[in-house]
């Protein structure tokens, strides 16, 4: 049988284009109390902003030349970011389209189709901002090209326990095509989820999110599963008139699931680490993981092993760390923070301006902007196994934060023990506080 | 003189430190419980000491033949083959307490004071009744067996009030009694109980008198209380300026009331106090900050850890910046990994611990 021979993509003659989904301050909420200080996406895991880790993974791609970043924060927001980008990555271009109302992740790709066509790139990958993973994105390429695929959606495999948490998808494991796709399933569907990171053929995207809109107008949608992501959601739709609701269109529950029907919708199914990024703890094992990603990659921006510096370790270079404070494993110090003699820090966030006194102890927690700890104190959350993807735990029946977090200018006075807590900021402590949020 | 040390049973109360050593050799300010109350009586002039016990170890025997050597006394062992209360272990001795007409002293082995043995020995006889008994002032009577003094008299007793529930008396029987031998006529040979039996009936012929401490008082007899206690016998020392304290001008000793053994090792930038204990060969790390514990022989607190409430048993390492506290109490050979945080644990000899314990819980 005669095939036209549409797009056989070798990678320099076919042009690929990125667009990083990084919402808006409404969405960020579950990211308090550090969200209260800083938009997520720029808020800094192994020393580098979250979404910077997205942009290099991007960066690496071969032809990509532009990023487009879609949210509906203030345009302010991303201005020093981009700027800074762009000296770091001088082939790219990057730019930032404000949503001005929350359009759903299809619904805003479709607000700016306009934008993201321009230059005819023949596919664009779609990145949310809140996921910490090692963006296989090259992986992604070949697998598209290979099968000539409309869509290629990066999976993980989960336990089945947590897999009902995410979009499950169902694959065929030879081919890899996509048999079926549902948003947070009721009931065990699959263990495969997605990653969030897709890659789609522009020719074949916009039709469908195009076909979603005509179809919504016709028949209005079925109410989403109960979860606590689409419960947020749904609170926005339920705000907006009924023509602007056609808009809000999100690419896992609306376009997935019927580009499964597609046959040119694979899964590439990465093996290596993947993490959401929603609660503020769980920036914690983000922060663990990219640093293991740059250790492994004997990056030069970490802190060389010695006695007291267990990797990986990244300290800023205008940070003052105590040659007899020891630090990691997973630990960063953000930008002149001050850790003092004989200080313990580990699985930690350190952020600008903090400071950890003498003999201190800091344990899987975060430590705000400007905060202080003080001597002999004692921060400390709660380990989270390997594989898991909650950032709570149960403790004598209660459901408390495992990683401790103190927001901006927080203070724990000498001696005090802080454990499981999450501070907001400008507090100061001065006793013993365990399982609780201090407001 | 002579003397009768009622010790009992197994210590359980004190346990994990009686899992170990025989209560009355668990240090108390880096001397053995016993040799407070021996060093006391034997300065009082007691020349022969009955210790009253359930059982008798080996390790307790040849401890106490050094004492005997040392300060010059004569102390017998007494067993009972059955628990034969308070009052009972008078009788069982009666051949030592009663060889000559002088009084004998009696106490609780859990007690800790400033043993008056002398003043309270020059009052029994200024008085010339059977028996005295040294009377504490609480603040709380109504958790205590209460004593009341016949009207218009200061010392003599007339009745004891079982937990009052209306303000009687603040004075509590302190466990430190001098009597007649006469008084072991009143007692039978089975268990039988001093302050239910023997008292009473001393109190009704008029016989009973009350002696007041001055100072402190404690009974010792568990862990939170053995913290308490040193808490007053190092504050007392400190009242007398002893020369066994610390001195507090040292740079790691912080609000005072530290005693330090010589052989110990003091790592540095630490902070000590107040209210410490170190016993022999302890080696305490770098930046270690400790306050109101207890480190018995040759146990190791290393680099920047954190003791508060604690003790820490002979032989047993506390990790680089654990973090010990609430009446924690470790045994014998007991390892706290570096960083482990343990609140209110009662570890039993010879653990390793890794993981917190995060809520007061016993490690078997």
């Amino acid at each position: 049988m005669l095939q036209v021979p549409v797009r056989k993509g070798t990678g320099s003659a076919a042009s690929t284009k990125a667009v990083i989904l990084v919402g808006g301050p409404s969405r960020g909420t579950r990211f308090r109390p550090l969200s209260l200080d800083v938009p997520k996406p720029l808020f800094d895991v192994a020393g580098h902003p979250i979404i910077w880790h997205c942009l290099r993974a991007v960066a690496k791609v071969p032809g990509i030349r532009e990023v487009i970043l879609v949210g509906y924060y203030d345009e302010a927001v991303f201005r020093d970011f981009s700027r800074d980008a762009a000296k770091e990555f001088p082939h790219i271009r990057i730019q930032y389209l404000r949503e001005y109302q929350a359009l759903g992740t299809a619904g805003g790709l479709y607000h700016f189709r306009d934008a993201i066509l321009k230059g005819k790139p023949d596919r664009f990958f779609v990145l949310n901002a809140d996921v910490c993973c090692s963006f296989p994105l090259g992986e992604m390429l070949k697998l598209f090209e290979e099968k000539d695929a409309e869509a290629v959606i990066l999976g993980t495999r989960v336990s089945n326990d947590a897999a009902t948490n995410f979009g499950c998808i169902v694959s065929d494991g030879h081919t890899k095509r996509v048999l079926h796709y549902v948003e947070k399933p009721e009931s065990h569907i699959s263990n495969l989820i997605n990653c969030g990171v897709y890659l789609f053929a522009t020719e074949c995207i916009f039709p469908s999110i195009r076909s979603a809109i005509k179809r919504r107008s016709d028949r209005p949608r079925i109410v989403s599963y109960p979860s606590s992501e689409n419960l947020e959601s749904s609170f926005f739709r339920d705000q907006d008139d009924d023509a602007e609701k056609n808009e809000v269109l999100r690419l896992e529950q609306d376009i997935l699931s019927d580009l499964a029907d597609s046959n040119r919708f694979f899964v590439h199914e990465t093996k290596d680490f993947w993490r959401q990024i929603k609660t503020a703890g769980s920036a914690v094992p983000a922060n663990a993981l990219y640093l293991q990603k740059a250790f492994q990659s004997q990056s030069e921006e970490l802190a060389a092993p010695s006695a007291n510096i267990l990797p990986p370790v990244f300290i800023h270079p205008t940070a003052t760390v105590d040659p007899t404070a020891k630090l990691g494993p997973n630990v960063s110090i953000g930008p002149k923070a001050v850790i003092g003699a004989g200080a313990r820090v580990k699985e930690s966030i350190v952020l600008e301006e903090a400071e950890i006194k003498h003999d201190a102890c800091v344990l899987y927690s975060i430590i705000g902007w400007n905060s202080r700890v003080g001597a002999w104190a004692r921060v400390e959350g709660s380990p989270t196994p390997v594989g898991n993807h909650t950032t709570s735990i149960v403790k004598n029946g209660v459901k408390v934060q495992s990683i401790t977090i103190l927001g901006k200018e927080c203070g724990v006075g000498d001696e005090v023990r802080v454990q499981n807590c999450v501070c907001l900021p400008y507090k100061e402590l001065k006793r013993d506080v365990a399982n609780e949020v201090i407001m | 003189m002579k003397a009768l040390i009622l010790v009992g049973g197994f210590g359980t109360r004190l346990r994990p430190l009686t899992l170990t050593l025989p209560k009355p050799l668990v240090e108390f300010a880096n001397r053995p419980m016993i040799l407070h109350q021996i060093e006391a009586l034997a300065a009082a002039g007691a020349t022969d000491i009955v210790l009253a016990v359930n059982y008798r170890p080996d390790v307790m025997t040849a401890a106490l033949k050094r004492y005997e050597q040392k300060y010059g006394v004569n102390i017998t062992f007494s067993v009972e083959t059955e628990p034969l209360g308070t009052a009972g272990p008078l009788k069982l001795a009666e051949k030592i307490l009663g060889k000559d007409n002088s009084p004998f002293f009696v106490l609780n082995s859990d007690v800790i004071c400033d043993f008056p043995f002398t003043e309270l020995a020059e009052f029994h006889q200024s008085h010339g009744q059977e028996g005295t008994i040294v009377v504490t002032k609480v603040e709380e009577p109504s958790k205590y067996g209460v004593v009341v003094h016949k009207p218009s008299h200061p010392s003599r007793i007339d009745r004891f009030v079982e937990k009052p529930v209306e303000f009687v008396g603040n004075r509590i029987n302190a466990g430190i009694y001098i009597l007649n031998p006469s008084v072991l006529k009143r007692i039978e040979l089975r268990p039988t109980s001093i302050e239910q039996e023997t008292f009473p009936a001393i109190c009704k012929d008029g016989e009973l008198h009350s002696f007041d401490l001055d100072g402190f008082w404690m009974d010792v007899g568990q862990p939170k209380d053995f913290l308490s206690g040193t808490c007053l016998y190092l504050g007392s020392l400190a009242k007398r300026s002893s020369k066994q304290l610390t001195p507090a001008s040292l740079p790691y000793v912080h609000g005072g009331n530290v005693l330090i053994d010589p052989s110990a090792k003091i790592g540095k930038n630490c902070r000590i106090g107040p209210n410490v204990t170190i016993g022999p060969n302890v080696v305490i790390g770098d930046g270690v900050r400790l306050q109101r514990c207890v480190l018995l022989e040759n146990s190791k607190v290393k680099d920047h850890a954190w003791v508060k409430s604690t003790i820490v048993g002979w032989n047993s390492t506390v990790g680089k910046w654990a973090r010990l506290e609430n009446v924690t109490v470790l045994g014998d050979d007991v390892t706290i990994g570096d960083e482990v945080y343990v609140n209110g644990g009662s570890i039993l000899p010879h653990k390793t611990i890794k993981q917190n314990v995060d809520v007061p819980a016993i490690i078997m």
